[in-house]
């Protein structure tokens, strides 16, 4: 959260002036206006259907942009929430949902412009999510693995202690099932309204990435739009391996906190993934179609190791 | 140092006072010896009241200037006052030195010990030199790089925290920060020494976390520990830098509010008018301290060392019973 900035890329759905009203909306509200409310969020109501290019300002179809894996035809990589996540990483869509684990709300009874309760309660209510981060179990192009994903669109993805235990949990998982751990970073940073309890995040999450270590279990960070903050000073820079997907924004600093402290302009494509990749921080830059291959290709070898120390691969 | 003496706004009644005292005392000087002494004595002994009772309810914004008093004691002193034939050592072996950390082998009460620490620096030159003790990627590498030396030869840790922050720079991004202060904060997590770190100033977050993932962590009566600074906080929560005192009570920041979180294990007390108003007393009791806490980690082996740090930090937070209670007590 400390250093959330850049909230352009977050998928959009238009208002419906520039689509026609659904007909159906008036009878349907009369019978059973419960029903109509989950008719209305489903994806494909006419509100829906089009959504805004980021950078061009163009219409995008918005069962194309699905299709696209909500890449526009730009290449920007839009952000995407927790199910879509999942539903692209897995064989299938299919996986486990491992619930992170509960934690005391608002430990310190903070209060800013509002209080935190009433921030998480609204942010629950608009995402459906306890808090920012899931797990999954699943396999990725057969290889069995815990995946755990940061959204954005909670509270900046921000690095509380609901994030924090959630990350320990997936971790935690890992070693219990024999799996490896692929992380989904998206974050400002940390919450600043969980005051130095978010801060002691950063190291409970980097102890528990030495579980994963001892138990020789290969740990991927995919970097995603934006990673800032105490976690890219933590778990996002920890990984055996760290991919990146494209143009996202990754750094410590925010952009406007360094512009700030050196009142110059930063450079174009500053502390974007392709600039990580040429500064040694990143591996690789995948889109994300390509994410479960490579991803998979990755977790192969690093896991036959396993096998190999264990004597139990065959050579022939 | 009493001429170049620079009050805070809480003590501008201390300094009013005190400048009646030089008021009194240049008189006397051409009044003939002893004119004022009655008077002189009384006022003393009125700013001694004054400073004990601002000293003894500094609200948390109060403390925050407390702990980045530029007279209060800083790294530099810490180490000459307590660390015998200290061998500074210097630079990351990848990149460059920062001074903004700075490290190196000394003894320390009798002990072994490799000692790191921020070093904001005590006048312009200084503080230029060191960075305003706000650490590059490579400060924090060095760090690493010391805390590897201390494993390998099995010497304790002792580091003494003191920073706005890490550095928020184009280069610093562009060597990897936070790769460096993750690395940083791991290398403590898993360290086979023991290690004390004692926030002695300001612990401004990630850049502060990196020297502060001890056995034990310390923390001066009036220093501060923060996810980021209250200025900061308020600008992004409060879209305006004014709130930071309100900012600085929410975000529990002072070493009264974190030992309640677990989050420090200890609290040294310090001379009634702070850190920096009798250096030499606040320096020896953090020693004391920190000899206390290292002499109870010695027995330990490099295991039962990283388990103590693992389920020290674990446990921070998992108690909900006793965060409610703590919530509820502060409201």
């Amino acid at each position: 959260m400390a250093a959330a900035e850049d909230l352009s890329g977050k998928p959009q759905p238009v208002s419906a002036e520039r689509t026609p009203k659904p007909k159906s909306s008036g009878w349907l509200a009369r019978i059973a206006p419960g029903v109509r409310n989950l008719v209305a969020r489903r994806a494909d109501t006419p509100e829906n259907l089009w959504v805004k290019d980021p950078d061009t300002g163009d219409m995008i179809y918005r069962p194309d942009l699905e299709a696209a894996l909500w890449v526009t035809p730009a290449g920007r990589h839009m952000r995407i929430g927790t199910e879509l996540r999942f539903r692209y990483t897995f064989d299938g869509g299919q996986f486990e949902a491992i619930k992170p684990p509960a934690v005391v709300d608002d430990p310190l009874g903070f209060v800013d412009q509002k209080p935190y309760t009433e921030r998480l309660a609204a942010s629950r209510k608009a995402n459906g999510s306890q808090d920012a981060v899931a797990i999954g179990y699943g396999r990725i192009r057969d290889i069995p693995a815990v995946v755990f994903v940061q959204d954005f669109a909670f509270m900046g993805g921000s690095l509380g202690m609901a994030a924090g235990e959630g990350f320990i949990c997936a971790a935690e998982t890992a070693v219990k099932r024999g799996a490896p751990l692929v992380a989904f970073t998206a974050a400002g940073g940390a919450r600043m309204q969980e005051g130095a309890l978010s801060l002691m995040q950063m190291a409970r999450t980097t102890l528990a990435i030495q579980d994963l270590k001892r138990a020789r279990l290969p740990y991927i960070v995919v970097l995603t739009d934006p990673t800032t903050g105490g976690v890219t000073a933590s778990y996002a820079m920890l990984g055996d391996v760290h991919l990146a997907e494209p143009g996202a924004l990754i750094g410590f600093a925010g952009p406007r906190v360094i512009e700030q402290t050196i009142r110059e302009t930063l450079p174009p494509g500053f502390q974007r993934s392709e600039y990580l990749l040429e500064k040694g921080m990143v591996d690789r830059v995948v889109p994300r179609p390509e994410l479960p291959e490579t991803l998979s290709q990755i977790l192969g070898v690093l896991m036959m190791g396993r096998e190999l120390q264990r004597g139990r691969l065959q050579t022939a | 140092m009493s001429a170049a003496r620079q009050y805070l706004e809480f003590e501008r009644p201390i300094a009013e006072v005190e400048a009646k005292i030089e008021e009194l005392s240049r008189l006397s000087e051409s009044a003939g010896p002893g004119a004022f002494d009655a008077e002189i004595a009384s006022l003393r002994g009125k700013v001694e009241q004054l400073r004990r009772e601002a000293y003894a309810h500094l609200d948390p914004w109060q403390k925050t200037q407390v702990a980045r008093h530029p007279e209060r004691p800083h790294f530099v002193d810490y180490v000459a006052e307590l660390v015998e034939d200290f061998v500074e050592l210097r630079g990351d072996r990848k990149f460059a030195d920062d001074a903004s950390i700075i490290g190196g082998l000394g003894r320390f009460r009798g002990l072994p010990v490799v000692v790191i620490g921020h070093e904001k620096g005590h006048d312009t030159t200084t503080r230029l030199q060191h960075n305003f003790g706000m650490g590059r990627p490579e400060g924090y590498r060095k760090a690493v790089r010391l805390m590897d030396l201390a494993e390998q030869f099995a010497i304790p840790v002792v580091t003494f925290v003191d920073t706005a922050g890490a550095y928020p720079g184009v280069g610093a991004e562009e060597r990897g920060q936070g790769e460096a202060i993750a690395r940083s904060t791991e290398r403590g997590l898993t360290l086979g020494s023991p290690m004390v770190a004692t926030i002695t100033g300001e612990g401004g977050s990630g850049g502060a976390l990196a020297l502060a993932a001890a056995n034990k962590v310390l923390i001066l009566e009036h220093s501060i520990y923060s996810v980021i600074s209250p200025e900061a906080g308020s600008s992004i929560l409060f879209r305006d830098r004014a709130q930071a005192p309100h900012m600085a009570a929410a975000m529990k920041i002072t070493a009264q509010d974190l030992i309640g979180f677990g989050i420090v294990d200890r609290i040294v007390p310090e001379p009634p008018g702070g850190a920096h108003s009798d250096r030499a007393a606040a320096i020896a009791a953090v020693g004391d301290a920190v000899e206390e806490e290292l002499r109870a980690l010695l027995p330990l082996t490099p295991d039962e060392l990283r388990r103590q740090r693992a389920e020290r930090f674990y446990a921070i937070g998992r108690s909900g019973a006793a965060l409610a209670q703590l919530k509820k007590a502060k409201r």
